[in-house]
């Protein structure tokens, strides 16, 4: 019995060698436990070694290797081939970012971005380490642990259609990542990141359609920590304009 | 035309030239650590991390059960000291054991500070969880997630300091030494392809491990020993590189990692009878459990040997990847599960199609750790002037025969800002550089990456060199070896070498070819590989994780010493060292009682 096979039609674009970008199909072996990338990693080591894509730990955590998998963004380690089976499997450098070469985007944008979002932990007094931990219950870590959970995957940038049309936002993971600090119970550093955030390209961007949240595989949800970002803007607003200096 | 001859002329080398004080080649846990150190030990210097991934992606990030320190007050600094040394089986080097134990508490705690999310205990101090081979609960976690959050703490702190540069997604390929100092190093950046030279007063080697090596492993696909390799051809010998860690508990087909926390926090290990077997290998009595130090919360490498004497009993389940064992945690729970350990039962449930709440999970042992690497002394100083190394590249030594698990974060950290100060020291006190010279080697290796591609007619494919390659080292160097195994391993390495001058690859281009770094990457793995066969070969006694069943006892009288790897044009050169032994002398390692 001939053994089953799937075709991956994969993206191909090289602007160094000044072809217009174009689709190319692989015929490869059909596994039931491959996951995309291992169709990938099969076509790079016997059929095409030309074919550029990133990838490393192979097990949902590193962030590597986000694509478009016929239209929708994700993990291609955590995208099994049997939920394509046996129809061809289309797979595309993530949306809404350059492509540098193939599967592989610039991610330039995105990294200036996570900076932007002063993603470390602010506070106006050091404690030596001499005296200990910084005391936080586990219902406070809980408060931010979900934020902190993002790989930098990318995923809910290419599900964004305001990223789409306006690369200036500042996107969901960086939103998402300031949170993670203005809710850590440790910092003090809110209004620091409020003037990234309460922007016109910040929080204010997001038009709330929540693709973000679906595509988010490790489940974040970015779209909520915008609609909490977007609260506490709004109610240091009111602060501001209601309440007299020093009772902020 | 050969595209990469455009750079290759001395006048675009010298325009090309980036300079800086310090240069830390790897951006994970090590090498994060190291540039936050250097810049903080003396914030003048220009430090830039060189990664041949965007840091974030590095293979801390993979890194899951936890990071030991002593910090409750039911610990001690001895207990910890005490646990690794018997767990290295006396191959550590206990002046390094004991700088490493004592400077734990508060690398962790500077994590804390930075905003690692630690798992707490309800009064908002620290938690710890048990470990193998540990007497008393050390091990700090974020769930099971700690690497992840180790790094990407690391990442982002990093980015409040203004000094430090990065150079992402750069493939380092040669040290550049010259004058009997290390003063740079020779990279290409993967986005235009070129060849470039970085200059530095320091250079610190983060690049971790080789798991790659192998073709069962938990290691990511850049855990290729570059670093390892690239201090070796340097002059630097590789220390102790036949200790090869086995993981007990990798899934069939994939090896991805389940976390030893599986078993800390309570799960068993049993047989196709359902048979808790380690009591059979010197780790019980099962009862009364769970015992710290005892059955599944023994040590990997007698954990891992005990499967390999389970399989030749036929005691192991047959199944499509080679047999398994059976993981259970049931008993833990449903809420213990997600709250302690979330990750193993998303990863359980998607690469092996199981709940581990309702089913056991199959594993085997898995490649997952070097305790050899670059020949460093505590303060991560190679013999080379200038160039130092740390983490899971290095060797200083804490790991000996056989690491502990949640040991590796901590050193990363301890050992990586030890680096760290030590080569912002010397890069203050070591001002010039020999610019010609450097710019020289740097041209010579540009035509040397050149000439990799196979244009004057090679013809060998490197999937294939790189499949023979880990088959000859899971056949002839695994969890027990013998004479004729790892002779054979030493001949068909040497053979793949030879094959590998004659490679061809498919793509001539520049930008972003990663077939040619894959070809880069394999060399350094031949390196690496033929410096575990060779070292293990010489070493005919068993000790940790290295045993040869033609050699079936320790032999401290020949062998209480650290294997020297040098490189030469032929075979490595072998060579040993003492092990540092100051008040725990070398005695039986005991488990279970």
């Amino acid at each position: 019995m001939a053994e089953p096979t799937i075709a991956l039609e994969i993206f191909r674009y090289h602007p160094e060698q000044g072809e217009a970008p174009s689709f190319r199909r692989y015929e490869i072996p059909y596994r039931e436990d491959w996951v995309v990338l291992d169709g990938i990693n099969y076509i790079k080591d016997q059929i095409d070694g030309t074919l550029a894509y990133r990838w490393s730990c192979r097990m949902g955590v590193c962030g590597s290797c986000g694509m478009m998998i016929n239209g929708t963004p994700r993990l291609s380690c955590a995208a099994f081939l049997r939920e394509y089976f046996p129809n061809p499997v289309r797979v595309e450098p993530l949306a809404h970012f350059p492509v540098e070469r193939d599967l592989v985007i610039v991610m330039d944008d995105f990294m200036h971005k996570l900076r932007e979002v002063k993603p470390w932990l602010i506070r106006g007094q050091e404690t030596p380490l001499s005296e200990g931990e910084y005391r936080q219950t586990p219902a406070e870590v809980d408060e931010y642990k979900q934020y902190s959970m993002c790989i930098n995957c990318m995923l809910c940038y290419a599900a964004c259609p305001v990223y789409g049309l306006e690369p200036r936002f500042l996107g969901p993971a960086a939103i998402a990542l300031a949170q993670r600090y203005n809710l850590d119970s440790r910092d003090e550093g809110r209004r620091e990141r409020q003037e990234v955030l309460n922007t016109e390209e910040g929080i204010w961007d997001c038009t709330l359609v929540g693709e973000c949240t679906t595509a988010c595989p490790v489940h974040v949800d970015p779209a909520g920590s915008i609609q909490r970002a977007k609260v506490t803007a709004t109610v240091d607003w009111y602060k501001d304009v209601l309440l007299p200096w020093g009772k902020r | 035309m050969n595209p990469w001859q455009n750079t290759n002329s001395a006048a675009d080398q010298m325009h090309e030239m980036l300079e800086h004080d310090i240069l830390v080649i790897g951006g994970g846990a090590a090498g994060l650590r190291a540039a936050i150190a250097a810049v903080q030990t003396n914030p003048r210097l220009n430090v830039a991390i060189v990664s041949k991934v965007y840091p974030m992606r590095s293979h801390t990030v993979s890194a899951e059960g936890g990071a030991a320190a002593v910090i409750k007050s039911n610990d001690s600094l001895e207990e910890h000291i005490n646990d690794t040394i018997t767990g290295s089986d006396w191959l550590a080097d206990q002046d390094v054991v004991e700088a490493f134990v004592r400077e734990a508490p508060d690398e962790l705690l500077q994590l804390e500070h930075w905003g690692c999310p630690w798992s707490r205990e309800p009064d908002g101090s620290i938690a710890v969880r048990p470990f193998g081979g540990m007497t008393i609960e050390r091990t700090w976690f974020a769930a099971d997630k700690v690497g992840f959050h180790l790094l990407h703490t690391l990442f982002q702190t990093s980015l409040k300091f203004e000094s430090l540069t990065r150079y992402d997604e750069w493939f380092a390929t040669k040290l550049l030494v010259e004058n009997g100092r290390c003063q740079g190093v020779s990279a290409i950046e993967l986005r235009t392809g070129e060849v470039r030279l970085l200059l530095a007063k320091a250079v610190i080697l983060c690049t971790g491990g080789a798991g790659r090596i192998y073709p069962f492993t938990t290691n990511g696909a850049i855990k290729t020993g570059d670093g390892m390799a690239m201090a070796y051809r340097a002059g630097v010998p590789l220390k102790d590189m036949e200790f090869v860690q086995y993981h007990p508990t990798g899934l069939p087909g994939t090896g991805i990692l389940i976390t030893e926390a599986a078993r800390g926090e309570g799960g068993i290990l049993v047989n196709k009878d359902g048979y808790r077997y380690l009591q059979d290998y010197g780790m019980g009595p099962p009862d009364p459990w769970p015992r710290l130090r005892a059955m599944e919360l023994g040590p990997r490498d007698k954990i891992s040997q005990a499967f390999v004497h389970e399989m030749r009993k036929g005691r192991t389940i047959a199944g499509p990847y080679g047999d398994v064992v059976h993981l259970d945690v049931r008993h833990l729970g449903e809420t213990k599960i997600d709250t302690k350990i979330p990750f193993v039962r998303e990863l359980a449930h998607r690469y092996a199609g199981i709940d581990p709440v309702h089913e056991p999970i199959p594993v085997r042992p898995v490649v997952h750790y070097m305790m050899g690497g670059v020949h460093t002394d505590i303060n991560g100083a190679t013999p080379i002037a200038g160039l130092y190394a740390a983490g899971e590249s290095a060797c200083v030594s804490i790991n000996g025969a056989n690491r502990l698990g949640s040991n590796s974060l901590t050193e990363c950290l301890v050992f990586g800002a030890r680096a760290g100060r030590h080569a912002a020291a010397f890069a203050a006190h070591h001002r010039s550089l020999d610019r010609a010279a450097l710019a020289a080697q740097a041209r010579d290796e540009a035509k040397r990456v050149a000439g990799l591609d196979g244009t004057d007619g090679g013809t060998e494919r490197i999937a294939m060199l790189r499949t023979e390659m880990t088959r000859a080292m899971e056949e002839g160097t695994g969890i027990y070896r013998d004479e004729g195994s790892l002779s054979k391993a030493c001949d068909v390495l040497r053979t793949l070498r030879d094959r590998f001058a004659r490679i061809r690859l498919d793509d001539r281009t520049r930008s972003f070819n990663t077939e040619l770094i894959a070809a880069l990457e394999l060399e350094c793995m031949l390196d690496v590989a033929e410096a575990v066969a060779h070292s293990a070969l010489a070493r005919t006694e068993s000790r940790g994780s290295h045993q040869r069943t033609d050699h079936p006892k320790r032999d401290d009288a020949r062998f209480l010493k650290h294997t020297l790897a040098y490189s030469t044009d032929g075979a490595p050169r072998i060579d040993y060292l003492d092990v540092v032994i100051t008040r725990w002398p070398p005695a039986e390692r005991v488990y279970g009682r």
